[in-house]
C-alpha cells in the first residue's frame, strides 16, 4: 500500500518533481558530456597517438563562458527549489490543526477535540497543519510520499503543513537521530475520505479504540501501545532502556530519590508518580533523564487502567 | 631528466640524528619524517574506520538484527564518523603530503616552525587516543553521531566527555598545521618564486590554512561549551536548562561546513599537480584555478545553513543559504573544466596516478551534482537526513578526498620512499575499488530518494533490495582497498629503485633525489619560470 514514487500524494510532490528532474536532468547531461569529453581526450591524446603535447596556457573567453553558463543554470536551479519550498511556510487559514507530541521513540497525534492517536489520521483534500512538539530531544517528522519533513525541536514552536491529495496509507519515519530506537520510531498517515474521517473523529474522544467488551487491563495495554511505553519497557522481563514490567507490581524496588538510595513498594501511588513525575524516583541502575512525564497525554483514569494491566504481568 | 646527482648528504630515511630507532621518528622535527608519522597513523585510523564501515554495511544487508545490536550500530557510526572526519580526511592531504612536499615544492628546507609541527602530531595522536578511550570507559561508548547534536548529546548515557574533548584536541592539531603552512608559504618561498609562480598544491594548502586557522576555533569553543554544559549545567544548548538547540547547530556547522573545504581543497591541489605531469603539458587556466581556490575558501564560510533547511530557520536565512550554496558550486565547476581542458592536445602518459585523477573527476562530479540537488530547498526537504545525503558526502569526501589521497600516494610514492611500485597490481586494485565504490554508494542515492533515513539500524522491507546491492559493493570495495595497500607495502621491499623524476614532473620535488636528502636542497634554487613549464 505504500507508494514511493510517482503518485501525487500531497501538494509538494509536483513542485519537488519539477526541481528534482530539472536539476538531476541538467546534471546528468553535464556529467555524461564531461565524462565523454574526458575519456575522448584520454584516448585521442595519449602518448602513443600524440607524442608531443601542444602547450596551451588558457583561454579567457572559454573561462568566461564556463563561468557564466553554469552560473545561469545554477540560478535557475535555485529559483525552482525556492519557489517549490515557499508554500511550505504559508499554511492556509482553514487548515485543520493537529499537534504531534514526539518523544523517544514514538509519535502521538493530538486533535483539537482531545482525541489522540499514534497514527496520523486525516481527511483527503483538506490542508493539515501540524504543530510540532517534542518532549525530549530533536526528532523529525518525515513523510517520504508527501516529500516533506520537518524537525521537531524541544522548546521551540514550529509547524509543518501539507495537503493530502490521495486516499491511502503512507509511512512516517523519524528522520533525526534520537537514540537507541531511532529506526523504530515510525508511524503511518492514514488519508481517509472526508466522511470516514468525520465518523472517526466523532467517536468518543478516547485515546484508543478497543473492542466494546475489552477489560480495563486490555484497555490499559492498548493505551500503553498508543503512548509508546513499549519502546523502553517490555512485559516479559527483557531489559531495554527502562526496567521491564514483568513481576513489577507489588515488588520491592530500589530507587534513588534526591540522591539517596531507598526501597519502596511498587503500589498504584508509586506507579502514578513514575508516569507523571518520572524524574522524582529513579530506579537504581537506570538513566534519569530518559523518560518524560505523561501529564499532558494521560488522565488519572488512563493510569488506573495501566495499573490494571501491569497487575496481569505477575506470574502467579 | 632523471640523472641522479651525487649528493653528499644522506637521504632523510638514512640520516642518523641525535636519536635512535623509533625515537629518531617520534622526536624528529624533519617535516618529511613527521609526514611519515602522519601517514602511518592516518592509515591505521583509516583501516579502523573502514572496518567499522564494512561491519555497518554487513548489518544493513538485511532488515532486523543481522550481526550487531542497535546500541552497537549507533556506537559504530559515531566512531566511524569521528575517526573518518577528524582523524582521517581533515588532517588528510595537508598533514601527510603537505608536510612532506610543501617545503620542497616552494624550495625551502623545512616548514617555518618545525617543533610546532611535531607538536601538532602529538596533539593529533592524543586527540584520537581520547576518542578511543571514550569507547572503553564510562557507561558505554558515545552514540550521538559525529555531529554531537544537542540536546541528545546531553541525554545519552554514552561517554561523551572524552570524545568531545578528543575532537577539541584534534582541532588544535589542525590549527597548528594551518598556521605553520601559512607562515611557511609567506616567508619561505625560494627566491624568484612569486605568488603566481607557486605550484597549485601549495596554493590550495594556503587557502586551506586560512580556513583551518579561522574556522577551527569556533568548533573548539563549541565543544568547550558542551563540556561546560555537561559538567557545570550552564544552559547553552539544552532547552531544559534554558538553552537553544539551534544555536548548537549553527555553531557546529559554522565550522563543519568550511571543514568540508579543508578536506577537499588540498585534494584539488593534488589533482592539479597530477594532471599536468602526466599530460606533459602546462595546466590550463592557472590563474583561474588559483582564484577559484580562494573563492571556495571564502564563500565556503557562508553556506553552513544548508545543513539546517528542515530545522526551522527564518525564511530569509533559508533562501540566502540556498543561493550561496549554488554560488559556491561555480568555482568547483571552473576547476573541473580547466582540468579537462588540460587534457586537450596533451600527450598523456597513462600511469596509475593519472587513472586516479580521472576517477576523481568522475566521482567528484557526481558528488557535486548531488550537492546541487541538496542545496535546492524543495528537494532538500525530502532528501535531508536520508541515505541520499550519506551517498552525497561519501562521493565528495571519500570519492573526492579519498581518490585524491590515493592518487597522491601513487604519485609521490617514488619520491617519498625511493621505490617504484607494481603498476599492474595498482591498476587492478583501483578497478576493483572503483566498482565497489560505485555499487556501495551509488545505490544509496536511490535508497534516499525512496525515503530511507540515515543512521537507521533497521529498515522497512521496501529498502531491502537496494541495501543488498550496497552491502555487496562494500565487500568488493574493501577487497580493492586491500589489493592497493598490500601492493604498496610489498613495493617497499621489492620495488625497483626510483629515479629522481620518474614521471617527468616539473615542480621542484622532482629536481632532488628520491628519497630526498635531509636538507632537501643542496642549494636553494632560484625560480625563473612558472611551475608547469614544458616548453
Ligand atoms: C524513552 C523511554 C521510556 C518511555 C517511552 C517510557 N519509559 Fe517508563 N521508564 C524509562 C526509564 C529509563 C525508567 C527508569 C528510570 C526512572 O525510574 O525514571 C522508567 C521507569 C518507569 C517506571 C518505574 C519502573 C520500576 O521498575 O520501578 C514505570 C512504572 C514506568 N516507567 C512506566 C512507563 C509508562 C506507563 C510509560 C508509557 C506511558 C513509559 N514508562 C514510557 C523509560 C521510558
Ligand atoms: C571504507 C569504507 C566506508 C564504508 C563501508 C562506509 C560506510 C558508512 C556507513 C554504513 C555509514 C552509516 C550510514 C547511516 O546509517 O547513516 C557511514 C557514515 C559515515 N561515513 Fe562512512 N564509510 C566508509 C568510508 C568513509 C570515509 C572515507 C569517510 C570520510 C569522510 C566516511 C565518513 C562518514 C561519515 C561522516 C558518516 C556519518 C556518521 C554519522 O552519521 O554520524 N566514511 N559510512
Ligand atoms: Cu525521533
Ligand atoms: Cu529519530
Amino acid at each position: 500500500m505504500y507508494s514511493t514514487t510517482g503518485i501525487e500524494a500531497s501538494n509538494y510532490v509536483s513542485t519537488y518533481n519539477t526541481a528534482f528532474y530539472f536539476i538531476a536532468g541538467v546534471s546528468l547531461l553535464l556529467l555524461i558530456g564531461l565524462t565523454i569529453t574526458m575519456l575522448y581526450f584520454v584516448f585521442r591524446y595519449n602518448k602513443k597517438k600524440n607524442p608531443v603535447a601542444t602547450q596551451i596556457e588558457g583561454n579567457t573567453f572559454l573561462e568566461i563562458t564556463w563561468t557564466v553558463i553554469p552560473l545561469v543554470l545554477a540560478l535557475v536551479m535555485f529559483s525552482l527549489g525556492w519557489s517549490g519550498w515557499k508554500s511550505t511556510t504559508k499554511p492556509p487559514k482553514d487548515a485543520m490543526n493537529i499537534t504531534v507530541v514526539a518523544r523517544m521513540w514514538s509519535f502521538l497525534f493530538v486533535y483539537e477535540n482531545g482525541k489522540q492517536s499514534p497514527d496520523l489520521i486525516v481527511p483527503v483534500n483538506t490542508p493539515v497543519k501540524i504543530n510540532l512538539v517534542s518532549l525530549d530531544v530533536i526528532h523529525s517528522l518525515f513523510i517520504p510520499d508527501f516529500r516533506i519533513k520537518s524537525d521537531i525541536i524541544p522548546g521551540r514552536e514550529k509547524f509543518m503543513w501539507f495537503l493530502p491529495e490521495i486516499e491511502g496509507k503512507y509511512k512516517i519515519f523519524c528522520a533525526e537521530y534520537c537514540g537507541l530506537q531511532h529506526s523504530y520510531m515510525h508511524s503511518t498517515v492514514n488519508v481517509m475520505s472526508k466522511d470516514k474521517f468525520k465518523s472517526w473523529y466523532a467517536e468518543s474522544a478516547k485515546a484508543v479504540t478497543v473492542a466494546g467488551n475489552a477489560s480495563p487491563a486490555d484497555i490499559g495495554e492498548a493505551i500503553m501501545r498508543a503512548q509508546g511505553c513499549f519502546a523502553c519497557h517490555t512485559p516479559d522481563g527483557t531489559k531495554l532502556i527502562g526496567p521491564s514490567y514483568f513481576n513489577l507490581f507489588g515488588s520491592q524496588q530500589t530507587i534513588i530519590r534526591d540522591g539517596k538510595e531507598m526501597t519502596v513498594t511498587v503500589d498504584p501511588e508509586y506507579i502514578k508518580r513514575c508516569i507523571l513525575q518520572p524524574n522524582t524516583d529513579i530506579v537504581k541502575g537506570f538513566p534519569s533523564t530518559v523518560m518524560q512525564s505523561y501529564r499532558s497525554t494521560l488522565s488519572d483514569n488512563d493510569i488506573l487502567k495501566i495499573i490494571e494491566y501491569l497487575k496481569t504481568l505477575n506470574d502467579k | 631528466m632523471s640523472t641522479q646527482k651525487n649528493f653528499e648528504e644522506p637521504s632523510y630515511l638514512e640520516y642518523k640524528g641525535k636519536y635512535k630507532g623509533i625515537f629518531s621518528w617520534i622526536l624528529s622535527t624533519d617535516h618529511k619524517r613527521i609526514a611519515i608519522l602522519y601517514l602511518f597513523s592516518l592509515l591505521t585510523f583509516f583501516a579502523t574506520g573502514a572496518t567499522l564501515g564494512l561491519l555497518m554495511k554487513l548489518e544493513l544487508i538485511a532488515p532486523g538484527k543481522t550481526i550487531m545490536t542497535a546500541q552497537t550500530y549507533n556506537a559504530f557510526f559515531t566512531l566511524h564518523g569521528i575517526i573518518m572526519i577528524f582523524a582521517v580526511v581533515i588532517p588528510g592531504l595537508p598533514a601527510v603530503f603537505g608536510n612532506f612536499l610543501l617545503p620542497i615544492m616552494i624550495g625551502a628546507k623545512d616548514v617555518a616552525f618545525p617543533r610546532l609541527n611535531l607538536l601538532s602530531w602529538y596533539f593529533y595522536v592524543t586527540g584520537v587516543t581520547l576518542v578511543l578511550i571514550s569507547q572503553f570507559t564510562g557507561q558505554g561508548p558515545p552514540d550521538t553521531g559525529w555531529t554531537f547534536y544537542a540536546p541528545y548529546s546531553f541525554r545519552t548515557t554514552g561517554n561523551m566527555l572524552p570524545a568531545v574533548f578528543g575532537a577539541f584536541v584534534l582541532g588544535f592539531s589542525s590549527i597548528l598545521t594551518g598556521l605553520n603552512f601559512l607562515v611557511t608559504i609567506h616567508r619561505m618561498r625560494a627566491p624568484g618564486m612569486t605568488w603566481l609562480k607557486m605550484p597549485l598544491f601549495p596554493w590550495t594548502l594556503y587557502a586551506t590554512g586560512w580556513v583551518q586557522l579561522l574556522a577551527t576555533p569556533i568548533i573548539g569553543i563549541t565543544l568547550l561549551m558542551i563540556i561546560a554544559e555537561r559538567t557545570l549545567h550552564i544552559g547553552f544548548f539544552d532547552p531544559t536548562l534554558g538553552g537553544d538547540p539551534l544555536l548548537y547547530q549553527h555553531l557546529f556547522w559554522t565550522y563543519s561546513h568550511p571543514a568540508v573545504y579543508i578536506m577537499i581543497l588540498p585534494a584539488m591541489g593534488a589533482i592539479s599537480e597530477i594532471i599536468p605531469t602526466f599530460c606533459h603539458k602546462t595546466i590550463f587556466g592557472y590563474n583561474f584555478i588559483v582564484a577559484s581556490s580562494i573563492a571556495i575558501a571564502f564563500v565556503g564560510y557562508f553556506i553552513w545553513g544548508h545543513h539546517m533547511f528542515t530545522s526551522g530557520m527564518s525564511g530569509t536565512a533559508q533562501y540566502v543559504f540556498s543561493l550561496l550554496t549554488f554560488i559556491v558550486a561555480i568555482p568547483s565547476a571552473i576547476k573541473v573544466f580547466n582540468w579537462i581542458a588540460t587534457m586537450h592536445k596533451a600527450s598523456i602518459d597513462l600511469q596509475t596516478p593519472f587513472y586516479w585523477a580521472v576517477g576523481f573527476l568522475f566521482v567528484f562530479m557526481i558528488g557535486g551534482f548531488s550537492g546541487l540537488i541538496l542545496g535546492s530547498l524543495a528537494t532538500d526537504i525530502h532528501l535531508h537526513n536520508t541515505h541520499f545525503v550519506v551517498a552525497h558526502f561519501h562521493f565528495i569526501v571519500f570519492g573526492g578526498t579519498g581518490f585524491a589521497f590515493f592518487g597522491a600516494m601513487h604519485y609521490w610514492f617514488p619520491k617519498i620512499t625511493g621505490k617504484m611500485y607494481d603498476s599492474r597490481w595498482a591498476n587492478t586494485g583501483l578497478i576493483i575499488f572503483f566498482s565497489g565504490f560505485i555499487t556501495l554508494y551509488g545505490e544509496m542515492f536511490f535508497l534516499g530518494m525512496k525515503g530511507m533515513p540515515r543512521r537507521y539500524y533497521d529498515y522497512d522491507e521496501i529498502f531491502h533490495t537496494g541495501n543488498i546491492f550496497s552491502s555487496l559493493g562494500a565487500v568488493v570495495m574493501y577487497f580493492g582497498l586491500a589489493v592497493i595497500i598490500i601492493n604498496l607495502i610489498s613495493s617497499l621491499r621489492n620495488g625497483a629503485k626510483a629515479p629522481s623524476d620518474p614521471w617527468g614532473g616539473k615542480t621542484l620535488e622532482w629536481t632532488i633525489p628520491s628519497p630526498p636528502p635531509v636538507e632537501n636542497f643542496e642549494e636553494i634554487p632560484v625560480i625563473t619560470k612558472g611551475p608547469y613549464n614544458y616548453k
